[in-house]
């Protein structure tokens, strides 16, 4: 029955008679617990993956319902929209549509991973090789995470943040603060820096900082519009051409926060913790493919190491390969299942194949991967995890091989054609293509429309112009209008939004909407 | 690498997100009355023990963000591959949209076609109900509590809070240990008390093998040693601790009936009907908080009145005049034959546009006043127009004067005026 089992590590001469199993049950309690992860993280060592302390907390099905709504943040101010969340994930959950996820892992220091009581013992050994080992050491090692989060930093903050936000609601009533909250989220994928490194957060300094802050922002909001009314000098507007902001700017909350006329300081700082939030998730949305593949990766091979090591039964293992399939599995297009690629699926089969081109390169793999073929897999797996993100990724280490397992072909939709073109397939023409078109599919900035300010009319109506470049001729979705009035909301002036394309306006759209006339 | 912490949590609060589901239900109440209007529309009247499905247009609830729209020109890589080939043209499904084309996997045409559904639960539902009717707070709270108790003495337990100790009884449970206990020892101290002093008594040289001396010394120890140990036997143990016990019981478990009176006339419209429904709820919700087992008898009427079950009462309709003294009787042929004013509170609840024929409202005064007031605890009537009162009302005024504490009579166009009606039997069962 072992020989089914794939046994990467498997040194020559074990044998399942020196098996001397962790458990036999499949119930779990909070002793075994303690073993399993001690004998992972033994193994994890072996592997060399460094990880921040775990926290592993205990949580019945409810509690993981409440988890899930907050995105996984263990504290959050309150808004309707994670109730709304609760609703439909504990409806989908008793009604046994949906099974909750097994764990859930949040990026701080001790690195927070929350079991569900439910589970088996196979599954808790699994969730801890995969969240508090994979996921922990991604989240150490990645440059993503390390240049843009703060993991020993966030949960302070994020009691400051709904400390603040009751506050503001104590004040300002509920409504009041729910209207900015919603506006904000509009624009949340748009209020992160995608370039500039934000300064790290403390919610310490974040208290101290707030009443000089509150004065001082006031202060430079006011200095920017008292410099308004001099029309002397050069009074045509046309001829003085100089915008504000002189370069466009990404991040709109940001803009928004430092620049909006009429918004009070405890407006302006919800917005600043809106746009913290987006900042700290931001790393999160840009690696899920490698993140995920990292984890599987590692529940995979860690677990594996257990059964070499004779500490899982073969019905440990069974029941953990099941869930292990289960997750990496990937419904091919016309399947009703299909919706879109599974990250977990990718990820694992990226690294899995690195792995197998370090170890047992083929002449293919010495063609397209010179450097990597045949040197150490820890190392090159760890370079792989700690310097990329989806998008380069992707672009670096996907395979031939992985593009002909998954079957991968590109399929082109232009709508002034009347057909689909399929534009590259998994063979020998179309692999660099083909991988640098799934690549660039997890790029934000390509997912996501370029939005930046482009003018505010200073001198004017006070008018914020805000200019969307389209890729590939693509327009704006429906909810355009929709957001544009939380933009108005938060600006409190006009909002123009402009789609240029290549010089020329090919989409408009204002708030309020032009008279019609 | 450090060291893993393992932590219980499973006993801190699950209801994080009450407050954010509160939210979500404030913001979107409007709906959620209406789904609830809907459901008493629906839902017997006595059919009030559980929340409602609540449904809201997906569209409605949406976060918007800025996001791609369709068109343009785009790539997606897909995977299972099985025949297609570089070059391949596909011809585009009619609508235009592709499967799994775009971000958008929601379809753009099929517009407000899927739903967001939850579960409100049963105290949800009925605060959205009282929302609608504009109850008081007191008076809420008196309605969604389950059931009011009754203590009752039920004998004793070893177990208790130190205010319900029974203090004699306890004592008397130590006195009969210290017997227990002690009592054979003590029989047996007396014994060899008596054999001391006969030993004392008598003369020293009876029994050369045992000196005089030493038998007194025995006896004397063994004494000592049985009195020492009588003396450890404590004067109340825990074990004589007797509590009293109590046991709930539901307070008055009596029965009773409620009379649902309704003109099914022509003019009665189906919002009639539904702003009386919610007369009739608050009623059986009423009543249900004091008695045990409810009878609702349902009576319409038009020129002649009939039992009915409820489906027939609400949703059938009639058309012709009005002879609103044909229910009544019939109400009192059922409380004669059925509901003995001895065995079961009787309430009615009657509702109308108030039209009915001239000659017969002094009918309905004297039947009301003569044989049915005596027997009810309380008659409500709603008068549903927004017009000027009918003739019945003017006679339904002598009546309450003379039985000011059992008849209340309001006119109403909205549910929110139908509280008043109840207010006083609310005061009085209140008190």
């Amino acid at each position: 029955m072992s020989d089914a089992i794939d046994r990467p590590n498997a040194p020559a001469n074990d044998s399942p008679a020196t098996r001397k199993p962790v458990s036999t049950g499949s119930e779990w309690t909070f002793e075994l617990i303690r073993q399993y992860d001690e004998e992972i993280a033994k193994c994890a060592a072996e592997f060399g993956l460094d990880t921040y302390p775990n926290q592993v907390e205990v949580i019945s099905a409810e509690q993981m319902m409440d988890a899930y709504s907050s995105v996984g943040m263990p504290v959050g101010y309150n808004h309707w929209s994670f109730g709304k969340q609760f609703l439909s994930t504990s409806k989908g959950y008793q009604r046994g549509q949906m099974g909750l996820a097994y764990e859930i892992v949040i990026n701080s220091n001790p690195c927070i991973a929350y079991l569900m009581e439910e589970n088996t013992l196979p599954m808790q050994a699994l969730v801890i090789a995969h969240a508090c080992y994979g996921h922990n050491s991604f989240f150490k090692g990645n440059y993503l995470f390390r240049t843009w989060t703060d993991a020993s930093a966030i949960i302070d903050y994020l009691v400051f943040a709904r400390n603040y936000v009751s506050g503001c609601e104590e004040r300002h009533g509920v409504d009041a603060v729910e209207q900015i909250l919603d506006s904000c989220h509009a624009l949340m994928n748009h209020g992160v820096d995608r370039y500039k490194r934000p300064a790290p957060i403390s919610a310490a300094k974040e208290v101290l900082r707030q009443a000089e802050r509150e004065e001082y922002l006031q202060r430079r909001v006011n200095d920017l519009w008292r410099t308004i009314p001099k029309m002397d000098e050069d009074e045509d507007p046309i001829k003085r051409k100089k915008r504000y902001p002189e370069e466009p700017q990404e991040n709109l909350l940001y803009f928004i926060e430092k620049n909006a006329p009429l918004l009070e300081t405890w407006q302006r700082e919800i917005i600043r913790i809106v746009r913290k939030l987006a900042q700290y998730f931001y790393p999160q949305r840009q690696t899920q493919v490698m993140n995920e593949g990292w984890a599987t990766f590692w529940h995979y091979t860690l677990l594996n190491r257990m059964y070499e090591k004779g500490l899982v039964t073969d019905g440990f293992m069974l029941e953990f390969l099941q869930s292990h399939t289960a997750v990496v599995y990937q419904p091919p297009f016309n399947s009703p299942w299909y919706s879109g690629i599974n990250p977990y699926t990718l990820g694992f089969s990226i690294f899995t194949d690195l792995r197998r081109i370090c170890e047992t390169p083929t002449d293919e793999d010495r063609e397209w991967f010179p450097d990597i073929a045949g040197t150490d897999w820890v190392k090159t797996l760890h370079f792989a995890m700690a310097n990329f993100k989806d998008e380069s990724f992707i672009q670096q280490f996907l395979s031939p091989k992985v593009m002909r397992d998954l079957k991968l072909f590109a399929v082109e939709d232009d709508d002034q054609e009347d057909n689909y073109k399929v534009t590259a397939i998994h063979d020998e023409p179309g692999y660099r293509e083909l991988r640098e078109k799934l690549a660039r599919q997890y790029n934000l900035s390509y997912r996501e429309p370029n939005i930046q300010v482009w003018n505010v009319d200073v001198r004017g109506d006070r008018s914020l112009t805000l200019r969307h470049v389209p890729v590939n001729r693509v327009p704006l979705g429906k909810d355009t209008e929709e957001v544009l009035r939380h933009a108005h909301r938060l600006w409190g002036f006009d909002v123009h939004l402009e789609s240029v394309d290549e010089g020329t306006v090919v989409d408009e759209h204002h708030c309020p909407p032009p008279l019609k006339s | 690498m450090g060291m893993t912490h393992i932590v219980d949590r499973r006993l801190n609060g699950k209801n994080k997100s009450a407050v954010n589901r509160e939210r979500f239900l404030r913001r979107y109440r409007h709906h959620i009355k209406k789904a609830v209007s809907d459901a008493v529309h629906r839902r017997s009247i006595t059919d009030i023990e559980r929340g409602e499905s609540i449904s809201i247009p997906s569209r409605d609830i949406d976060e918007p963000v800025f996001h791609h729209g369709q068109g343009g020109h785009r790539e997606m890589v897909h995977p299972g591959n099985q025949e297609f080939v570089t070059g391949d043209r596909l011809p585009k499904p009619e609508g235009g949209e592709g499967q799994g084309q775009g971000q958008g996997q929601a379809s753009p045409d099929g517009e407000g076609m899927d739903e967001f559904a939850f579960q409100i639960t049963q105290e949800e539902f009925l605060n959205f109900l009282f929302d609608d009717l504009e109850l008081p707070n007191l008076v809420r709270k008196k309605l969604k509590d389950t059931e009011a108790f009754n203590y009752v003495r039920s004998g004793f337990s070893t177990q208790g809070v130190p205010a319900k100790l029974d203090v004699v009884r306890s004592l008397r449970g130590a006195h009969a240990r210290r017997l227990g206990l002690g009592g054979a020892r003590k029989k047996k101290i007396r014994e060899l008390e008596a054999q001391l002093a006969e030993l004392k008594s008598a003369t020293a040289d009876l029994d050369a093998a045992f000196s005089h001396k030493d038998q007194v010394q025995a006896l004397e120890d063994e004494i000592a040693r049985l009195k020492a140990n009588v003396k450890r036997i404590p004067f109340i143990d825990d074990i004589d601790l007797r509590y009293r016990q109590h046991l709930k019981q539901p307070k008055p478990a009596t029965s009773a009936v409620m009379f649902c009176l309704m003109d099914v006339s022509g003019s009665m419209t189906q919002m009639h009907k539904d702003t009386a429904k919610r007369f009739f709820i608050l009623l059986y919700l009423f009543l249900k908080k004091n008695h045990k087992k409810i009878d609702v008898v349902f009576i319409r009427h038009h020129t002649s009145a009939k039992e009915v079950d409820e489906e027939e009462f609400f949703y059938s309709r009639e058309t012709g005049g009005t002879i609103v003294s044909s229910a009544l009787k019939l109400m009192h042929k059922i409380i004669e034959s059925r509901y003995s004013p001895a065995e079961w509170n009787i309430y009615a609840a009657q509702a109308s546009d108030g039209d009915n024929w001239n000659d017969d409202s002094p009918v309905c005064g004297k039947l009301l006043t003569d044989s049915i007031l005596p027997l009810v605890q309380y008659y409500a009537y709603v008068e549903i127009t927004p017009q000027d009162h009918q003739m019945l009302w003017y006679e339904y005024e002598r009546v309450q004067e003379q039985f000011p504490g059992s008849f209340a009579q309001q006119q109403i166009a909205e549910p929110s005026e139908i509280y008043p009606v109840f207010r006083r039997l609310f005061e009085r069962k209140a008190a």
